[in-house]
This record gives C-alpha cells, structure tokens and sequence, in this order.
C-alpha cells in the first residue's frame, strides 16, 4: 500500500468513518489519528491493547534578565510577533509562539533557554494485525501542529491518516508525506464548498487525489459529481446513506466488520487506492 | 500626554477605526502641542500577533492613553504592561474623542475580547 491521507474540509463528512473502515480491510496497516482536538477513531477499533504512549512536548523562550541587554533582536525576529519589549524585558505570549527556536539562535547574549512544555501525548494500540495510532492535545493548547508531527513518526508505507477538518495548519501538517489524498465529501453545496478549499490545498502540495461521496443520493449526487467531473478527477467509491449504517456506526463498530456488502466496498475502496497510487 | 488612536484616514475629524491590530494607521495626539501625527500600523500584515506588534509599536512611541472600542487581551497584556491606560471610544470623531478624554468624561475600557486567531 502507501501514506493515505484521508481529509474533507467540513466536519462530519465522514473522514474518520472511512479511514476506519479502511484501515479495517487492509492486512498490517497503521491508522493514524491526526484530529488531536478530538480523536475519535480508537472508539471503533474495540478491545483493542495499548502498546506504549508517550508525552509531546513543545520548546517555549525563557529569558535571563541578567545577561539580556534589551538589544531586541528576538523580538524583532518573531514572525509571529509572539514576543514584546516592555519595562526593559523581553515578554512572550505563549500561545502565539509556534517554538521555531528563532529568537534563542539570534540572541548573541546567550540570555535566552529554551524550556519544554507538555502539550499533549501519543498512544499506540494493537488490534489484531492492525496498528492503531492516536494523539491527543492537551485542553487549552492552541496548536495541534507539534502532536500530529509526533503521530506522524509512526507512519510507514502501509498507513491512513485521520487528518483534522478543514484546511488550515494542522491539516496541512498532516497530509505532509502522504501519496495519496481522499477527499470525502457529502452531496450538499455546504460540503462542496469546503471541498474545493481541500482541492486548492492538495493542489498546492502536488499530492494525488480522489473523491469518496458518502451519505450518497442518487438525486444530489451530481452536486458533487458534477464539480469532479469539471477538474478531471474521478470518485473511487460512493457509500450510501442507510439506517443500518448510521446504527452500527453509532454503537462504536466498523461497518467493515458487520456488513460483507460494506467490506466488500472498502476493500474495492482499497484496490482502487493501489491503482491510483502506483499510476 | 500622548494619545495613540488607530485610524482609517490621516483626519481628525473622521471616526475612530472599529478594530485596532490591523488598522491602517495609527494618529498620535500630543495634548501639550495639540498636533497629531498619522503613522502606518507596520502590523496591518503581520503574519499574526498584530495586537501585540501594534501595541509594542505604540509603547515604543511612548503613548500615555489609548482610545478604541475593543481590544484583544494581548494587546491589553502589552498597553497596560507599559502602563498606557485604556478609554472607550464614543461614537464621535477622533478630535471629539479626544476632547472627552482631556474633560475627564471617557470611561476606562471593558470591551477586552480573546482576539480574532485563526485557526493555528
């Protein structure tokens, strides 16, 4: 197989739903849950057995008053304006520093420490053959980014990544490395919409990609299809909106395991995926 | 005592702008001279942090009082830090707002909000 992102733009497409399943059919794969803010994913892999987890940790400025001379070379290195000068001291705002390190490398005073500061952790499960990775941020933290890029150490040749909604850093954080991208989306303007934002992104980091419709409606479908159809792009599967679905998805279980129609349309899910990743 | 008010247009007689980080200028106000000088907001493109480097770009001026309507709480961390002490705007010009100030008849800031992030 091959790094599989699996995005959508909006919230509750279904984006954990197919990599789930997904991950489910495929022999020895890695799912990797990149919601951070939220990860769901491990509540369908039941009874499976934590193998190890382990603390994120971020870098943060701290600053020696002694030795700082107030020349603000940090402060006027900061992209982010994460750092003020105000009563001759050097002032961070935590929650805007993304912990590039800049401001320690220019300080020539060696008055700046860099600290670590725990910001969330990464699990590692088992479930039969399948590896099930999920991280997890701390409540309060505002960047996913340095979790996900710890999920991502675990990825191999053989995993789906879970990514976050939307299109903004944390997405693009982790649909770095992948080959291939599957963008799930619902027959409705409101997910087209937020779809074609997803386009525009794995468009500009040059990574292949397909479509899934899911809650498909052979009446609204052309929303979607219509668009797809427009850039040349194909949909690999639709998966239909049914109760039963919606139940077994509700009760915390894979549909790939309780439907041999469903498996059966991951796995061609899955087969499509080699095809298109080896074109 | 100076007065940093972030402003749309170089004219006193105009309204005061509705946000502060990104404005696209900032007018200083000298009470002693009665003369204002009208200075680019540098932040109005940062990548982010435009509360704070609007806020340290008016420290760095050496402002005594700020007037606006609202204002992130980094922005206040860094104003009130430097010790610049914060007014509401009232819906009249700029000259007009500052006149209320000078009479005492402005009162101390309490629209302070959690800023307007993107998504990071």
């Amino acid at each position: 197989m091959s790094r599989i992102a699996v995005l959508s733009g909006k919230g509750g497409s279904g984006k954990t739903f197919v990599s789930t399943n997904l991950s489910n059919v495929i022999q020895n794969s890695t799912y990797l849950d990149c919601d951070v803010e939220e990860p769901n994913g491990l509540l369908f892999f039941n009874d499976s057995s934590l193998i190890e987890q382990s603390n994120v940790y971020r870098e943060i400025p701290t600053f020696n008053k002694d030795k700082c001379i107030g020349c603000r070379d940090c402060v006027n290195f900061c992209k982010f304006s994460a750092l003020a000068f105000i009563k001759d001291t050097p002032l961070l705002f935590e929650e805007v520093c993304h912990s590039c390190g800049g401001c320690e490398l220019v300080c020539k005073h060696d008055a700046i420490e860099l600290k670590k500061i725990n910001v969330g952790s990464v699990s590692k499960f088992s479930k039969e053959n399948n590896t099930i990775i999920s991280g997890e941020m701390n409540v309060g933290e505002a960047s996913a980014v340095p979790i996900i890029s710890n999920v991502l150490n675990y990825a191999n040749d053989n995993s789906i990544i879970d990514c976050p909604p939307g299109s903004a850093c944390s997405t693009m954080e982790a649909i770095k490395g992948a080959e291939f991208c599957i963008l799930v989306t619902e027959p409705t303007i409101f997910s087209l919409h937020n779809i074609k934002m997803i386009v525009e992104l794995v468009t500009l980091f040059k990574i292949p990609f397909g479509f899934v419709i899911n809650k498909s409606n052979e009446k609204l479908d052309y929303i979607i299809e219509d668009y797809v159809n427009s850039i040349n792009k194909e949909i690999l599967v639709k998966i239909p909106f049914t109760k039963d679905i919606a139940k077994i998805t509700t009760n915390g279980m894979l549909v790939s395991d309780e439907s041999e129609q469903m498996r059966q349309l991951f796995i061609s899910l899955s087969s499509k995926l080699k095809e298109e990743v080896n074109k | 005592m100076k007065i940093g008010i972030a402003v749309a247009e170089k004219d006193l007689n105009k309204e005061i702008n509705q946000t502060f980080g990104r404005a696209p200028m900032f007018a200083i106000y000298d009470t002693e001279t009665k003369e204002a000088v009208f200075l680019e907001n540098e932040a109005l493109n940062a990548a982010g942090g435009a509360g704070i480097k609007s806020s340290q770009f008016l420290v760095d001026k050496k402002v005594d009082a700020v007037i606006c309507y609202r204002l992130g709480e980094n922005a206040v961390k860094v104003l009130e830090g430097a010790g610049i002490k914060l007014y509401n705007a009232v819906d009249q010009s700029v000259i007009e707002n500052i006149n209320l100030l000078n009479a005492n008849k402005l009162t101390a800031l309490n629209d302070i909000h959690s800023g307007y992030h993107h998504s990071n």
